[in-house]
């Protein structure tokens, strides 16, 4: 029984110096990245680092709290526009416009959430959709306040300081490491939200809202909350695609959007913060490599899609968990 | 007044098609909980079907024939293949997946076989002429489509009320497993059900293209309109679908004609207000 206890420590131990030394290597890459790759290849991390955002987001509320957002895309084309607007009309001070667009996406989820988490399920996914669609509709026909289909163009990235001492983030390497910053950022809150005692409630509630309502928890509230966490990060995602871009489109509030970033998180795996970054990066780049065999890349992307809802719906996480306990088990048995 | 009338009329003709859409939404949601997103895109190929025949063999009622039969058994086979694997899930989120998925593929293949420029299908000769009404003329297609989304109501009703296919049908709305454990195979009530639903939507598509075109992005736009008008009506009844069709019908043709810009806020805002009021819609059945 000891010699079992005492092998099963030291493998664990091995486990952990293996991941430490993952996450030191892992992180040697990010910070060299720019001196390692061609300007296009970092221009692509840039975009799966910013989805990378955009999909955590989700899996707040589809992974953790089990609410099915099929307009997730509302809050992170809010995002797009609010910096656009900011940044145009005011200032590309990062100082005034973080807070711009983290108070004004945080507001819209509020009212969104008001109505969306009234509902359950089904109809929760529909009236989400709906009001992402509504926003679209907004921004492709009040073309005199939105720009139309145009979108609003001429961003410039941002800057941080004040007076003298600021600098703006104008280079793509510069941007890169501002960008890898928000991600690192977004990364640890977003962590520490779902491993604090809030985080388990949303786990409780996802599980058993009854259950949770019955032990006297006001399931409402916790909903409207991992609603406007969730709107938060996804306005931020937003924020810094129309920095990179430097425009804002329409697109960023079409359902297309909504359903990417789904399809990463589903690919990826729900509930769990680290598949949803597996998964932006397998969708987002997918289609660079497909685009050179074939024009009907849409078509292998929902295949894939499909796919992986059908035989594998816990994601590549899922598949790296089995993987690993089979190995595991490999492992116990040569012992 | 004048103007009201003829809005009133167009609006009519809308909420008759998106009654046909909604008609078969909601029955598929009714008997197996499954949402199909894919519902717009099952318009759109029909719509596209229907275009074709029209182009090869020139007969308008041929294509309102067969456009839906070829969907429907496209229907069954996406069903007897994909989705009877998904029913036991615990995650209930899995069907609806797939069926995005499947929104996703036929959105590509669709633009790739029919190109992405708005195609026009004109109405049949029969129906191509207008009548005069009050100082302006008005086309006899569209009262036709009135005229076709009544009846169809009114069939759809007979068939769920008064027949035997019917009762079986609202008794696995009720409860599925009671009805297979009475030993009538659910899978095959399933199966044609959903056959019939993406059928309907296939009628709505080659029904509504002479009137409102066909165009990649038109898959999403009516589905968009159509989960609304469920969640308006409430889901899984046919009076829920035909009054949420004519609610949002109605708020879609006057927000068009008067105030264009915001159309879609003024359904959002329908939409709002019915579920502040009643969460499970007007008519919806209580704890869907």
């Amino acid at each position: 029984m000891a010699a079992i206890t005492s092998r099963l420590a030291r493998a664990r131990v091995r486990l952990t110096h293996r991941r430490t030394w993952w996450l030191v290597f892992l992180a040697l890459v990010a910070v060299l990245y720019p001196y390692l790759v061609r300007p296009y290849q970092l221009s692509l991390a840039i975009e799966v680092l910013i989805f990378a955002i955009f999909a955590m987001s989700l899996d707040i509320l589809l992974g953790y709290t089990g609410l099915v957002s099929f307009g997730h895309a509302a809050f992170f084309g809010l995002g797009a526009y609010l910096l656009a607007y900011t940044t145009l009309g005011i200032t590309n001070n990062l100082f005034v416009t973080l807070p711009v667009v983290v108070v004004g996406t945080a507001a819209a989820a509020l009212v969104a959430g008001f109505f969306a988490i009234r509902t359950s399920g089904i109809y929760f996914l529909m009236v989400t959709l709906a009001f992402a669609q509504m926003l679209f509709s907004i921004a492709i026909r009040w073309s005199s306040v939105t720009g139309g289909s145009d979108g609003l163009s001429g961003v410039t990235r941002p800057a941080m300081g004040i007076g003298p001492l600021s600098y703006t983030f104008d280079s793509r390497t510069s941007f890169y490491y501002f960008v890898l910053a928000f991600f690192l950022g977004s990364w640890w809150l977003l962590r520490r939200i779902v491993e604090s005692p809030f985080g388990w409630t949303l786990r409780g509630i996802r599980e058993n809202e009854q259950r949770m309502l019955a032990l006297g928890y006001n399931t409402f509230r916790y909903k409207m909350a991992a609603f406007v966490i969730a709107g938060i990060f996804a306005g931020i995602a937003g924020m810094l695609l129309t920095q990179f871009f430097r425009h804002a489109a329409p697109e960023n509030l079409y359902w297309t959007t909504s359903g990417q970033v789904m399809i990463m998180l589903i690919v990826g795996g729900t509930g769990t913060l680290t598949g949803p970054v597996l998964g932006a990066a397998v969708i987002r780049l997918l289609p660079n490599y497909l685009s050179t065999y074939t024009d009907r890349w849409q078509t292998v992307l929902g295949l894939t899609f499909i796919l992986f809802v059908l035989f594998a719906p816990q994601g590549i996480m899922g598949l790296l968990r089995r993987f690993q306990e089979r190995s595991e088990d490999r492992e116990h048995s040569a012992n | 007044m004048e103007t009201f009338i003829i809005q009133l009329l167009n609006g009519l003709v809308f909420s008759m098609l998106l009654f046909t859409m909604a008609a078969g939404l909601s029955l598929i949601f009714g008997q197996m909980d499954v949402i199909n997103l894919a519902h717009g895109s099952f318009y759109l190929l029909g719509g596209y079907i229907g275009l074709t025949m029209v182009r090869r063999l020139d007969s308008f009622w041929l294509a309102l024939l067969v456009a839906p039969l070829m969907v429907g058994a496209l229907g069954l086979v996406l069903e007897y293949v994909f989705l009877r694997r998904l029913y036991g899930r615990h995650r209930h989120l899995d069907q609806v997946l797939f069926t995005f998925g499947l929104a996703l593929i036929a959105a590509d293949l669709i633009r790739w076989n029919w190109g992405a420029y708005v195609e026009s299908v004109p109405p049949p000769e029969l129906l191509s002429g207008q009548i005069p009404l009050f100082t302006v003329q008005f086309p006899v297609y569209r009262l036709f489509l009135i005229v076709v989304g009544v009846t169809l109501a009114v069939l759809l009703g007979l068939l769920l009320e008064r027949t035997r296919i019917g009762a079986i049908i609202r008794a696995g709305v009720a409860d599925a497993h009671m009805v297979s454990a009475l030993g009538i195979d659910i899978h095959k009530v399933f199966a044609g059900v959903f056959a019939l639903g993406v059928a309907l939507a296939a009628l709505a598509g080659v029904l509504g293209a002479p009137v409102l075109n066909l165009y990649p992005g038109l898959d999403f736009e009516i589905l968009i309109l159509t989960l609304v008008v469920v969640v308006v009506g409430g889901l899984g009844t046919l009076r829920g679908a035909f009054f949420g069709s004519l609610l949002i019908g109605m708020a879609d043709t006057f927000g068009k004609a008067f105030l264009p810009e915001f159309t879609l806020f003024l359904i959002f805002a329908v939409m709002a207000v019915v579920l502040l009021l009643r969460p499970s819609g007007l008519f919806g059945l209580e704890g869907v």
